[in-house]
């Protein structure tokens, strides 16, 4: 029997607005457990939600990025649970009138294009931390509490663990592109819960699905996914039934494993927050953020083909990630070679970045310094092989000319200092004049290092070849 | 001391005068207190020591003269915060909860210069109309001590009756300021929701409460408003609508006024008595140049069974914090965690609050949710929608704030459906959001009785005018309990 996969993701972002959404406490990561927290956090009696009006603009922002329609008459509900680290036992969020709803993004697997839904998306605070000490005490920190969250429900149109990798490889970068979240599984700002199941070809009927927890990467998804897809298929072919169920990734062994069956549904006990007024979205306010929208990637990209030529695939990994996108786009708009510049971001700037596991914006190289390494290369002042030691110091933060400058790496160019130098190494050399002559192109490799060695290197090769084949062929 | 003083600008006169110091008043203020607690248990906390401490601040700094609070001790209802002091909701699950932060009304009271005199005793959570269910016990009407003084800012309303102090807060979710203002005789509104913060007000039913003032008569209810009212930017439902003067509006004149009278305010269930001292009330007004006519609230009669939907379904969500794990009350015998939420809120509780979850909870749940907490917002719209038809033609309306005067200690407890009919005249106001004052309108077997006015949103000052014109022509709000003419009941 052949099955068909269904799977669900919802995708909680963390956005990064300066305070929490409903308190002036700052949105900070790793400080002091309950450094950043005041009597709204700790869900104290008496305190009221204060609204926080970025949030909703930011929560725009994102539904834009995702095609989705934003619903201008929306409110918050309460979602009602006991937990240590939800101190009002209620998470403010949305319910029946999220956001946004009807959304979709464009995925590419294997060059085969497909739309994905999504279903809505809303906005809601994040809860509090446990951590539970060997000591027999648990400790809550509610730093995290009240920081701003976006929720990004899927429609059941992921068909397989390639197009959730996918999903949420788009989904990333275009949030990352709005600006208003960092995106980051590793940081905790993207997290991800998954469900999935499988029923017959040709049945209209969703399978039971089983939800998947601890997938706290994009592989893992999609590991944990593959896993699970083949499990369900060895339960149903056994002829046994999937049960509604949690179950656990575990990394080592690379299976889900059964945490909880799930009995009925949830009740949550929604209804809508008394303590906020609706939220009113005119016309005017849409439009202005759609005006002041960052140009998302796919427009990039074609503007990277169309406008400076670059391949489809070149286009496409510069614009993985908004700073890579943005540090290429300055370094061009300093001059640099848009092709250069690119080869340089994927090559060397990349092994750079992964051998010390760092971001773009981490390092000391800046747009500037590239574009005027590159411009250095291309003018000719230096060579491509100087031009791996301009690279390691622009790196370090320096900057290219004064570099250049002070470690005398300026390329030879002047033909008027260069002749007298071939000429030199052709008088000591007439043998290879020889051999030239009998049509042994070898012999001016040999001839240009030796001209390359008289000038320590410095010598630029383009000239040295022209003068070299000229003297040759008169002589 | 105070019962010398009827009313605030005659206090204020005495302290900028130097008739007597703010120090002399608190302590007064404070002997009265103890000698009355006995006989009426209005209070959870009577802050002695901090109270004499800040009327011998205001005595150094000397009184302001343009600020009528100034060096006035001001009681308030122990559901609001108050830093370092005391707050219980008269819940055993807060029964040692010292706030790090003050209510807005008191910080804006504190900062007017009023004395912190102590906190007053209510319903526990303010559910309840006749403050029975309060962990500190029950509190007695002053003019009738095997009376109930109604609730739930039953401790408020007996202060303030039996002449202690001359104002304090209360707060009102379903006629918790006006029923026990009326029980007691005295002044009680209930403001426009939105118009006062509810920063610092332990949430009962986040949608229906406000905060407002109880009073010996109209102009001090009016000048408590002049300084709690306005936008306050931690309450997103607080309306920035300016605040006018709401002294200044007080002119006593209600020519041409044009007042409507709910028949649905005047029929079953209302006691005889009440009725004809609440008819004779309308006479008078009218007699001052009011028009009056029948209207009618069709939808009010369902007022009560929205309410008791609404309010509870709010407060099973807004109680839902109080889990042991933060503050107040926490169970010493739970193993784990489940058993830590169970058993704090099982022996923190009391049955009314239990009672009200119970009923929220229930009618939040999937099941039910359509067929009652949709069904009873749907008739809460329709009671806005009756209300606005009526405001259309008519100014205010009035009609008796209770079915009845005070009850015996006891009598209701026993039936929660009778006692939640108590709330059937007080609970529209609620539900529309609507500004509402009772004021004292004479007695029925020597129990007071209250005239409720009903304004339109935002527009207290006519309501309040309106009940300064009744009291202005009448006696009734002169009419004392004995207890506060020094006497012990």
């Amino acid at each position: 029997m052949n099955f068909q996969t269904t799977i669900g993701l919802e995708v909680h972002v963390e956005l990064k607005t300066n305070s929490k959404i409903f308190s002036p406490s700052p949105v900070e990561f790793g400080d002091n457990p309950n450094a950043n927290t005041n009597v709204i956090d700790w869900g104290y009696p008496g305190v009221l939600p204060t609204p926080n009006k970025g949030v909703v603009e930011y929560g725009m922002r994102a539904a834009l990025a995702l095609h989705a329609k934003i619903n201008q008459h929306t409110h918050f509900d309460r979602k009602n649970y006991f937990y240590p680290d939800n101190p009002k036992a209620y998470q403010i969020s949305q319910s029946d009138v999220p956001l946004a709803q009807n959304g979709w993004i464009e995925i590419d697997v294997d060059g085969k294009k497909k739309k994905i839904g999504i279903e809505e998306m809303h906005i809601e605070e994040d809860a509090g931390k446990n951590t539970h000490n060997p000591n027999g005490y648990s400790y809550v920190d509610l730093n995290r509490q009240g920081t701003p969250l976006i929720e990004i429900v899927s429609k059941p149109d992921i068909a397989s663990p390639d197009e959730a990798y996918a999903y949420l490889e788009t989904l990333r970068q275009r949030i990352q592109f709005t600006g208003v979240s960092d995106v980051k599984m590793e940081e905790g700002s993207m997290r991800v819960d998954v469900n999935i199941s499988i029923r017959p070809y040709g049945t209209d009927k969703f399978g039971t699905k089983t939800e998947l927890k601890n997938l706290n990467s994009f592989n893992y998804v999609k590991k944990g996914l593959q896993f699970e897809e083949q499990r369900q298929q060895r339960v149903l072919l056994s002829g046994g039934q999937i049960q509604q169920e949690t179950r656990r990734y575990d990394e080592a062994s690379n299976e889900t494993i059964l945490m909880r069956v799930k009995e009925g549904a949830d009740d949550y006990r929604y209804f809508p927050e008394p303590d906020i007024p609706n939220v009113e979205i005119a016309d005017d306010w849409i439009k202005q953020i759609e005006e002041t929208m960052p140009e998302m990637p796919e427009r990039r990209r074609q503007r990277y083909v169309d406008d400076l030529g670059l391949t489809d695939y070149d286009a496409m990994v510069l614009t993985q990630t908004k700073e890579m996108s943005d540090f290429f786009e300055a370094a061009v708009a300093q001059g640099a070679d848009a092709k250069l510049t690119s080869n340089y971001l994927q090559g060397d700037v990349n092994a750079y970045l992964n051998d010390n596991h760092l971001d773009l914006q981490d390092t000391k190289l800046t747009p500037d310094h590239l574009a005027g390494m590159i411009k250095l290369q291309m003018d000719g002042t230096i060579s491509s092989k100087m031009a791996k030691k301009v690279f390691k110091a622009i790196m370090d933060g320096e900057e290219p000319n004064d570099y250049v400058k002070a470690h005398k790496l300026v390329q030879l160019s002047d033909p008027a200092q260069l002749q007298p130098i071939i000429d030199g190494v052709l008088d000591a050399n007439a043998q290879s004049i020889e051999d030239f002559k009998n049509g042994k192109d070898r012999a001016v490799g040999f001839l240009v290092g030796q001209i390359m060695k008289q000038t320590h290197g410095q010598a630029n090769p383009k000239i040295v070849n022209k003068l070299l084949m000229t003297s040759l062929n008169t002589r | 001391m105070t019962q010398q003083f009827d009313n605030l600008t005659e206090l204020h006169q005495a302290l900028v005068n130097k008739d007597l110091s703010a120090t002399e008043l608190t302590q007064q203020t404070l002997t009265n207190i103890h000698d009355h607690e006995d006989a009426l248990n209005a209070y959870v906390t009577v802050n002695d020591d901090e109270a004499l401490a800040q009327a011998k601040q205001a005595d150094e700094s000397g009184i302001d003269a343009d600020n009528v609070f100034s060096g006035v001790p001001v009681a308030y209802k122990d559901n609001l915060t108050t830093k370092g002091l005391l707050t219980t909701a008269a819940s055993k699950i807060l029964y040692n909860f010292k706030p790090v932060y003050d209510a807005d009304v008191v910080t804006r009271l504190r900062a007017a210069g009023a004395v912190t005199i102590g906190k007053t005793n209510l319903d526990e959570f303010a559910m309840g109309g006749s403050t029975e269910t309060s962990y500190f016990g029950t509190v007695h009407n002053p003019w009738d001590t095997t009376k109930v003084p109604g609730g739930s800012s039953g401790g408020s309303a007996a202060t303030v009756a039996a002449g202690d102090v001359l104002a304090a807060l209360g707060s009102d979710t379903g006629g918790s300021i006006r029923q026990p203002a009326a029980f007691n005789g005295i002044v009680g509104l209930k403001p426009t929701y939105g118009r006062v913060s509810r920063w610092g007000l332990i949430a009962f039913a986040s949608s229906l409460d406000q905060i407002g003032p109880m009073t010996q008569n109209v102009t001090d209810a009016a000048a408590m408003m002049n300084v709690i009212a306005g936008r306050d930017e931690r309450d997103a439902t607080s309306s920035s609508k300016e605040v006018p003067d709401y002294v200044a509006g007080l002119s006593g004149d209600i020519k041409g006024l044009k007042i409507g009278v709910p028949k649905e305010f005047l029929g079953e269930g209302i006691d005889e008595g009440v009725r004809d001292q609440i008819k004779t009330a309308i006479k008078k007004l009218e007699a001052l140049g009011a028009t009056v006519d029948e209207v009618s609230l069709p939808h009010s009669t369902h007022g009560i069974q929205a309410y008791y939907i609404l309010g509870p379904s709010e407060a099973s969500s807004n109680l839902q914090r109080f889990d042991g794990i933060r503050y107040g009350y926490r169970t010493p015998n739970a193993k784990n965690l489940e058993e830590l939420y169970v058993k704090t809120r099982s022996e923190g509780f009391g049955d009314e609050v239990k009672r009200r979850i119970m009923l929220g909870t229930f009618a939040l749940s999937a099941g039910s949710f359509d067929a009652f907490f949709m069904k009873a917002a749907k008739i809460r719209t329709l009671i806005i929608e009756d209300f606005k038809k009526v405001f259309a033609d008519y100014d205010v309306i009035v009609g008796p704030t209770a079915p009845t005067p005070a009850f015996g200690i006891g009598a209701e407890t026993k039936d929660p459906m009778t006692m939640y009919m108590n709330d059937m005249l007080t609970v529209p106001a609620n539900l529309a959001g609507l500004p509402a004052v009772s004021v004292p309108a004479g007695l029925v077997d020597g129990l007071p009785v209250g005239l409720q006015v009903i304004g339109r949103p935002f527009d207290e000052s006519r309501v309040l005018n309106t009940a300064f014109a009744f009291e202005q022509n009448t006696t009734f709000h002169e009419l004392k309990p004995s207890m506060s003419k020094g006497g012990r009941a």
